[in-house]
């Protein structure tokens, strides 16, 4: 099976302090450490695992600059077999849409069964993967948190819905995914694996490359603002006695229709 | 002149002369014994090389302290003694059995040198041997059958219970004692009823009540008794041979050995191979510990060497929580891997990944690496540097739990398993501008130097709870007139534990950044409040300052009386100190912690039962912090228990992460109220008289 995984380089929330930029244009990027987005690498992980079980290779491709490199390295540290980078300054800015235009001009240069991509970025606004099926007309399932490959041309997927229940449909490739975290435990990268994949060759394609009309990637979302919203009153905190908080608390809930009378 | 009675180099049965018995015995035990150990000695040919040949007399005055003068042995005294007593008997009688095999071929067979006085006076004492050495083999069976200590016990997932070994030498071991015995009093019995000069036999050993109470005996019995008993004596003896290398018993073989090639530089690890630089790393395919094969011959040593002995898991900290991991059967599998995998006839089986074979990847991540193990073995069994292997090659095929997983990257992204700032790494001395003007305190970051580098490591840095700790030892320091600084953002994690849990390139990077900006400061000294920093600085790194702990430094502000001690008058608070693994067993820094503390008037101070070299680890610090063990209660917990069967109220701590665990513990336990814990360092800070 031919799988594509799309990943994303981003500033990894749990290491950097996210402040908005003096300005309100956007976040301080001065101090900030960046990975590869963690949805992402579940999907690689993901795709690492079907390759292993049912042959074929794993691509990871990224939109972004010379940076964005690591991330891919990384990937192929872990075990994909390919990675491409798409950098061109006209995708500088590119919005959703921009973005998944410029992906699926890639993934008509390949030939893949299954493409991959995280259910949202730690930036993002979870669209890309749904976007970039709509314009490939191919089949798209969101949340995924199971594949079963049940031949070349089918494919079972789940996702948990409300309850912790859990729903399977099946699905004919190619197709896309996005994943949603969970649906593995992905393979620790250390520094070792990373100086391993060093000098492997990425190919970079740009908009001449790819045939791509820079102004087909022109954002069509502006940006208008990025704030802090103002903070409200905070919690109400109940004190007294523990049967004093009981009783206050059971006020409050029925008063605000918490509780039927 | 007539003999005494017919030796066995003399006698015959049925018309064959028996001395050709005392031939084929020893001929047969001897070559079945070099086939058993060539096949033992099998998997050492595919191991790993380690460089233990040189430091001879270190490793001379080892064996002396630790294999001759049994020094660890009475850290369990009943058994202690009962296994020098038979350690003491084979030594002794090494000689007595050695000539008896030769006395059934060559009839009043000595050594030369024994011929003489020398010689009455060893079969003197070696009489005694034999005796205790039965006296010892019977209480040993009592306890293995009737009273059976807990640690011999074999957890049901671990297989069947080892009693039968244990009774079955024991068993071979007494038949020894009373063949020989029998050997020699019925010739001494036959002696006296023919009226001859007997060999002077000591009183009260088992050879002298068979020659007292033999002497009712008719001259035949005695004779048939004599022969029989040195027939006995010698398939037993060779039997025995042949059985040592065949299980737990080995080590009687395998001890001299592996006390002799023992791990001199406690606190270190070793490195991923011997031999291979730290800058050639990259060259290498394979890190660490997937197959047996991986191991180093001296690992392998060790897994014959292990006594089966349970007092390895019977002080580790892991074990006693209840999780997975239990040392002694870390060397038991290992030792059965290679019995059958290398067997004594057929093919050598194909070698299988040891995770997931005989060992789970959580019975090897549960190692806190507090060395309680490697402390109590009286074989020098090492374990830690065999837990590192074994998580290093995990590391390598990208199994890590993911719990581990964010603090690694971290670590690797901003040098410390929390992820932030590097910019806030000295905000604990500048963002408080009270204490900013109360302690001034030397930013290195920008340049500018310091006699001594306070090295204050990642928890130290940014826990809320702990920079309290570092702002003490921060005014200890100025009130001791010590011309110190910190490092700032330019310091990172010592990388201890990224070490210990495997991930050696990632340490290697944390050290390079860590020894150029040590170095560049220009200090001439290093000083810290983190055992574990203090540890990786002195024994992980290379070509730094001195590396003092700063109780060190404490100790002596307080002899030359740059700190004064105001008395603590509160009668109801008991205090007890608590060894952290890495200043104690790893470091032997037992008494400046306790002398300073002392150094508070009036101070009521208790020890708890496991102290010194056998404190009880908190639960372990660094990445472990991090880990999410199967367990069923934290090694905290049980840690306040031991405090408050001491009859302590406070647990005085020298380690930021037994803080963090024992005061976790305190809370998980109920026992806020009525247990307390402070560091060393505040204690003095808030007794100090300013």
């Amino acid at each position: 099976m031919e799988i594509l995984v799309c990943v994303k380089r981003v500033p990894d929330t749990s290491e950097n302090e996210i402040q908005v930029n003096g300005k309100g244009t956007d976040i301080e990027r001065d101090d900030l450490v960046y990975s590869v987005n963690e949805w992402d690498n579940y999907a690689v992980e993901e795709a690492i695992q079907i390759r292993d079980r049912v042959g074929g290779t794993v691509t990871v491709v990224t939109v972004g600059d010379d940076e964005s490199e690591e991330v891919l390295r990384r990937e192929m540290a872990m075990g994909a077999d390919n990675g491409i980078l798409l950098s061109d300054p006209a995708f500088e800015n590119a919005d959703g849409r921009g973005i998944a235009t410029i992906l699926k001009t890639a993934v008509e240069k390949g030939r893949y069964d299954l493409i991959l991509t995280g259910a949202q970025a730690d930036d993002g606004a979870g669209q890309v993967g749904g976007m970039l099926a709509a314009m490939l007309d191919v089949p798209y399932a969101s949340l995924v948190n199971v594949i079963e490959v049940l031949d070349d041309k089918k494919i079972k997927v789940g996702r948990e819905i409300a309850g912790g229940n859990q729903e399977m449909n099946e699905m004919t490739l190619p197709c896309v995914l996005s994943i949603q975290t969970g649906i593995n435990e992905p393979r620790y990268v250390g520094i070792r694996g990373i100086r391993k994949v060093a000098s492997v060759e990425i190919p970079t394609m740009g908009a001449r490359d790819l045939g791509l009309d820079p102004a087909a990637v022109a954002p069509k979302v502006k940006r208008l603002d990025y704030f802090v919203p103002d903070m409200g009153e905070g919690a109400e905190m109940l004190t007294g006695s523990t049967e004093e908080i009981i009783e206050k608390l059971m006020e409050l809930l029925k008063a605000k229709g918490g509780i039927k009378s | 002149m007539e003999p005494v009675l017919i030796s066995p180099a003399k006698a015959s049965i049925l018309g064959i002369p028996t001395v050709i018995f005392s031939v084929l015995i020893p001929i047969a035990g001897v070559a079945l014994f070099a086939y058993i150990m060539a096949k033992r000695v099998a998997p050492l040919v595919f191991s790993n090389p380690d460089f233990r040949f040189d430091r001879i007399p270190e490793r001379i005055k080892g064996v002396l302290k630790l294999w001759l003068a049994q020094w660890k042995q009475p850290r369990y005294m009943l058994a202690g003694v009962i296994h020098i007593m038979l350690f003491a008997g084979f030594i002794i009688l090494s000689i007595r059995s050695s000539s008896l095999v030769i006395v059934g071929i060559h009839d009043g067979f000595v050594f030369p040198g024994l011929k003489g006085t020398l010689g009455h006076v060893y079969n003197f004492f070696k009489d005694y041997a034999a005796t205790m050495v039965l006296i010892a083999a019977l209480m040993a069976a009592y306890r293995r059958a009737i009273v059976k200590p807990k640690r011999y016990d074999v957890p049901k997932k671990y297989g069947k219970p080892h009693t039968g070994e244990a009774l079955f030498v024991l068993a071979m071991i007494s038949g020894l004692m009373i063949t020989e015995s029998l050997f020699e009093g019925t010739m001494a019995a036959a002696a006296v009823k023919k009226g001859f000069e007997a060999e002077f036999i000591a009183p009260l050993t088992l050879a002298w009540i068979f020659k007292v109470s033999m002497t009712v005996l008719p001259i035949g019995s005695l004779q048939a008794t004599h022969v029989i008993a040195y027939y006995l004596h010698d398939i037993i003896f060779f039997s025995f041979l042949c059985f040592l290398p065949m299980g737990k018993h080995f080590h009687v073989i395998t001890s001299l050995f592996n006390v002799y090639f023992m791990k001199l530089d406690k606190g270190t690890v070793k490195p991923v191979k011997w031999g291979v630089a730290d800058d050639k790393l990259d060259e290498l395919k394979s890190f660490g510990v997937k197959k047996f094969e991986d191991f180093t011959w001296k690992h392998m040593l060790d897994f014959y060497s292990c006594a089966d002995c349970g007092r390895c898991s019977d002080h580790c900290p892991a074990n006693a929580v209840g999780r997975p991991l239990s040392p002694r059967f870390i060397s038991i599998k290992a030792r059965d891997y290679a019995f059958s995998h290398y067997p004594l006839r057929g093919p050598l089986k194909a070698s299988e990944p040891l995770i997931g074979g005989i060992f789970e990847e959580d019975e090897i991540w549960s190692c806190t690496t507090c060395g309680a193990c490697e402390e109590e073995c009286p074989l020098m069994i090492e374990y830690i540097d065999k837990m590192v292997d074994l998580r290093r090659g995990m590391v390598d095929d990208g199994n890590v739990p993911q719990s581990l997983q964010k603090p690694l990257s971290a670590l690797e992204k901003r040098g410390n398993p929390w992820g932030k700032m590097e910019k806030k790494r000295a905000e604990w001395a500048f963002k408080d501008k009270a204490f900013q003007a109360a302690c001034p305190v030397k930013l290195l970051e920008n340049g500018g130097n310091a006699e001594t580098l306070f090295f204050v490591d990642s928890i130290s840095s940014y826990d809320d709870r702990i920079i309290q700790i570092t702002q003490s030892a921060a005014r200890l320091l100025n009130a001791a007139g010590v011309d110190f600084g910190v490092l700032g953002r330019l310091e990172k994690d010592a990388g201890h534990e990224a070490r210990r849990f495997g991930e050696e390139m990632l340490f290697q990077s944390l050290k390079e950044e860590n020894t150029e900006a040590i170095l560049a400061s220009g200090a001439q000294r290093i000083v810290t409040a983190d055992p574990h920093a203090y540890n990786a600085l002195k024994k992980d790194y290379k070509g730094l300052p001195p590396v003092y702990h700063i109780s060190e430094f404490i100790a002596e502000a307080i002899r030359s009386g740059k700190i004064r001690l105001n008395g603590n008058g509160d009668t109801g608070k008991v205090y007890t100190y608590h060894d952290p693994c890495y200043l104690g067993r790893h470091n032997n820094l037992y008494d400046i912690p306790r002398d300073v503390l002392d150094a508070i008037p009036g101070i009521r101070r208790v020890e708890m039962e496991k102290s010194r070299d056998r404190s009880f680890c908190c639960g372990g610090g660094g990445l472990m912090l991090f880990y999410e063990p199967i367990e069923e209660q934290r090694m905290g917990q049980l840690r306040v228990e031991m405090a408050k069967t001491a009859g302590a109220n406070i647990i005085v701590t020298a380690c930021p992460f037994c803080m963090v665990n024992m005061e976790d513990a305190i809370k998980t336990s109920g026992l806020e109220g009525e247990m307390e814990a402070i560091d060393l360092v505040e204690l003095i800070d808030r007794h100090r008289a300013v």
